[in-house]
């Protein structure tokens, strides 16, 4: 008969690499099941966008931005497009959905974990899937042109924590709305702005001075910046651009324990 | 005997609502205590207060020696949550359920422990389905062996049968007596008297988040509600008619569906009840409603 290892024999820590392990096995539980539909989505997304802004936009209206050919900008951009959209927005409906409607974290919750450890493992798992699946815009890139560098090997880690923290983000607002109605309010506040103020589709310099200093405020646009770094030579400020994402994923942990576990400790 | 839960005059509060009002509750270690009540009575709180997923006002609580909400997570570590409502991943097979549980209680051997708890439930034929193929039964049942995946000495069971088909509800059953005869510790939140009347060895009845009475399910029955309680049945009038004449005697009586029960019928003098009653043995049934004032299911 097997027995638990440790919980009856010792006290047990505030975060539990066991625990956290545990959540996320069953992530990869669950995601065993729909990885295909996903994976298929995180391919074809890039491709059409590229083909539409890359191929249409590229060869017809606008050919280079700040010296680079406009399919290669758009290409390394939309890692941060798909950053964001496989990080805060699966957090926010998954969170919402396996609290609310599947009651989840009822069953994890009255096991050994507590609320700061699943909330680490929700994250820490979004944020795998969302460096890996942000890669793909890149690796489509290179079918249009895009030439493969060694600093490109660091785009998983930046996707990763860039991820992290929007993950954190989207975990925070399903702790606080009352209602999944009220994820629109997110999605068009915060998330579109965020996106598209990002230097994705176009460089900021062209936007007005207020909107340039609040974009380096925004963590994707510091993502944008390291992963064309990443393919066109690093630069030093580089340092501080990873330093504000892993600030932004810190802040963001902390927040979406505080309000996942207003919810779900009464 | 050791208790395995020490709940001393707990109270939670919800706004203006006070879900649990100054429990103080002993389980011992190794009884089936079932706790009875209409819905609202407190038992579901009762349950999160446990699982530390509510944090009481005040008042002390004590779970396998652990003091919550301190040690909850240690607490937790050894006891098992059956949950009311069905949580399981529909999607995921049913081995897979069960190691992820198996993982989150530290199991050092997960294939064993889902392997024992497939055969508890007996689902080893079924492990590679996913849940989502699974009878309602067999989902029943699963639910009860993914809380009992780690072995554990105490098993919280809130309302484990709660909306089954009768043959669904005896299956649970079976599995819960099976607990039982291994020794653990059970508490079992219920609003079904037959369900507490068969598997508690212990009642205790809740009304208004506190213990109103408990004993074992006999001497409660001898203690509120005497030997034999009479059925009456009729129209409106004649019913209130009967129900006056008891009450003048002192008599408790109850609404029973289409009829009313005159409790403690054996203490009735001669004309209070009338010829046409149907008499039976006093039951649980009876002390539930006298006790909450709430019919039963």
């Amino acid at each position: 008969m097997s027995a638990p290892t440790s919980p009856r024999t010792r006290r047990m820590r505030r975060i539990e690499p066991a625990a956290v392990a545990g959540v996320m096995s069953r992530e990869v539980a669950n995601f065993r099941t729909f990885w295909k539909a996903t994976t298929f989505s995180s391919l074809l997304e890039p491709t059409i966008y590229l083909l539409a802004f890359g191929l249409g936009l590229g060869t017809t209206i606008v050919t280079q931005v700040q010296g680079l050919d406009y399919v290669e900008f758009v290409g390394t951009g939309m890692v941060a497009t798909a950053v964001i959209f496989s990080s805060a927005l699966p957090a926010m409906f998954g969170t919402f959905v396996k609290h609310r409607f599947q009651m989840t974290y009822d069953a994890i919750l009255a096991a050994p974990v507590d609320v700061e450890e699943l909330v680490t493992a929700e994250m820490l798992w979004i944020g795998i899937r969302a460096g890996f699946y942000g890669c793909f815009p890149l690796i489509i890139s290179f079918f249009f042109g895009l030439e493969p560098t060694f600093g490109m090997l660091l785009v998983p880690l930046f996707g990763f924590v860039t991820a992290l923290g929007f993950a954190g983000f989207g975990i925070a607002v399903a702790g606080t709305v009352a209602k999944i109605d009220q994820f629109n309010y997110v999605t068009t506040l915060v998330i579109t702005p965020l996106f598209l103020v990002a230097g994705t589709f176009f460089p900021i310099d062209q936007l007005p001075e207020a909107l340039q200093v609040a974009a380096n405020f925004n963590p994707l646009y510091q993502l944008v910046e390291l992963v064309r770094h990443a393919a066109f030579g690093f630069e030093a400020t580089d340092f501080l651009r990873f330093g504000v994402l892993l600030v932004f994923a810190l802040a963001m942990w902390r927040l979406a324990i505080r309000q996942l576990g207003r919810r779900l400790i009464d | 005997m050791e208790n395995a839960i020490e709940i001393r005059g707990a109270v939670k509060t919800f706004g203006a609502i006070t879900a649990v009002d100054g429990l103080d509750l002993d389980v011992p270690a190794g009884i089936c205590l079932g706790l009875l009540g209409p819905n609202g009575a407190g038992k579901s709180t009762t349950m999160r207060l446990l699982t530390g997923q509510a944090i009481a006002d005040s008042g002390e609580i004590r779970v396998l020696g652990h003091e919550l909400p301190g040690d909850s997570k240690a607490a937790r570590a050894e006891m098992g949550v059956v949950p009311q409502l069905d949580n399981l991943d529909i999607d995921v097979t049913v081995e897979d359920n069960l190691a992820v549980f198996a993982r989150l209680y530290r199991m050092a051997d997960v294939p064993a422990a889902v392997d024992r708890a497939l055969a508890l439930a007996r689902l080893t034929g079924r492990r590679e389905d996913a849940v989502d193929e699974l009878s309602g039964g067999m989902r029943r049942r699963l639910l009860v062996a993914r809380g009992l995946v780690h072995e554990p000495r105490l098993v919280l069971l809130d309302e484990p049968t709660v909306g089954l088909d009768p043959q669904i509800r005896t299956q649970i059953w079976t599995l819960i007596g099976g607990l039982r005869s291994r020794g653990a510790t059970i508490l079992m939140s219920t609003h079904y008297i037959e369900e507490a009347e068969r598997l508690a060895d212990e009642v205790a009845v809740m009304a208004h988040g506190r213990v109103v009475a408990r004993d074992k399910p006999s001497a409660l029955i001898a203690e509120y509600a005497g030997r034999e309680t009479a059925e009456v049945y009729g129209p409106p009038d004649r019913l209130a008619e009967v129900r006056a004449v008891a009450e003048s005697e002192g008599l408790p009586v109850r609404p029973a569906g289409p009829a009313i029960a005159i409790v403690g019928a054996e203490r009735s003098q001669n004309g209070t009840i009338p010829d046409d009653a149907v008499r039976r043995a006093a039951s649980l049934e009876d002390v539930f409603v006298l006790l909450t004032g709430e019919e039963a299911e």
